[in-house]
């Protein structure tokens, strides 16, 4: 699997995201500046966390339009399978890539914390290693989390299968009380329409890693290698 | 030519940061305070000559990046 993570100024969870992806696939992803303009011949691109653009106007309003953009949108019209984790949901929204905006949290406070994801959309090429229900705990680190889409859209993209997680507790229950950061539906992370771009907010790179203490998020980066190896 | 942007969140859309200031206003005694709703107005000073050329030419920046139509109403005002 030939990867590329996109590097903005102000990006500043891309180490992680090349550690996860070698330690899924074995091959380490390629380190791609913002002003490069082509991304041709990778089977995966990833748009990671942190603060592009120091979130001026707002967060991915920048780097939405950036030159690198116009590549990663160009090769997700052919296919190529895109994640945006955290700031990269932002961009991907931000792009048009994928529906709906990521508003202020509605508690207005920054969440750093272990939050628990319900995987609702278990399908190649992001989450085949995944059982629909399945519980995992991961992290999230935002202000700027809470997904917003109108109902129209979001009654679309429940009934085409589209929501990947949401927050839930322990348990798997959904309801407001876990719903951290005011995401309509509990919105953790949706799909395109082809199912080649996932976008999310919470850090599935940063459970990798069992001398970081967890190894959650590792099965959708193993679910990547996998689904993108070679034929 | 001058012209100013005003960004506001669409009816509907959450705005936490409206409600804090509501609260904020409440705290300090101005009662009768039904909402606060915050936006943000965006200064620009204009090569362009023509009122309408202008225009349409903010128009198109709102669209592609100083509005997120998703979420974001905006207005424009044209000064001179």
């Amino acid at each position: 699997m030939k990867s590329a993570v996109i590097l903005f100024p102000g990006t500043n969870r891309e180490k992680d995201m090349l550690d996860a992806i070698e330690r899924a696939s074995g091959v380490r992803p390629d380190l791609i500046w913002h002003r490069e303009t082509s991304l041709a011949g990778y089977d995966l691109i990833v748009v990671p966390g942190g603060f592009s653009y120091g979130d001026y106007l707002r967060c991915g309003a920048m780097a939405g339009n950036s030159p690198i953009m116009r590549a990663v949108k160009a090769e997700a019209e052919r296919g190529v399978a895109v994640l945006g984790v955290c700031n990269g949901f932002q961009i991907l929204t931000e792009t048009g890539l994928l529906p709906g905006a990521l508003l202020r949290n509605a508690g207005l406070k920054f969440i750093c914390k272990y939050t628990h994801l319900k995987a609702e959309r278990c399908a190649a090429p992001f989450t085949q290693t995944l059982t629909p229900g399945q519980v995992t705990e991961v992290a999230v680190a935002h202000n700027e989390g809470n997904y917003f889409a109108d109902q129209a859209t979001l009654d679309e993209l429940e009934g085409e299968g589209r929501v990947v997680f949401r927050y839930c507790d322990a348990d798997g229950a959904v309801s407001a009380e876990t719903n951290l950061n005011g995401s309509q539906r509990n919105i953790a992370g949706v799909v395109n329409a082809r199912g080649n771009v996932l976008g999310m907010m919470p850090h599935p790179e940063d459970a990798t890693d069992a001398a970081l203490g967890k190894t959650e998020g590792l099965p959708l980066f193993e679910s990547l290698a996998h689904a993108l190896a070679p034929a | 030519m001058k012209a100013k942007v005003f960004v506001t969140l669409k009816p509907g859309v959450l705005d936490p940061q409206g409600k804090a200031i509501e609260h904020a206003l409440g705290g300090l005694g101005f009662e009768g305070v039904n909402e606060v709703r915050q936006g943000k107005v965006i200064e620009l000073d204009l090569a362009a000559k023509d009122r309408a050329a202008a225009e349409a030419e903010v128009e198109a920046m709102c669209k592609k990046l100083l509005a997120n139509t998703v979420i974001e109403n905006y207005a424009i005002e044209i000064d001179g």
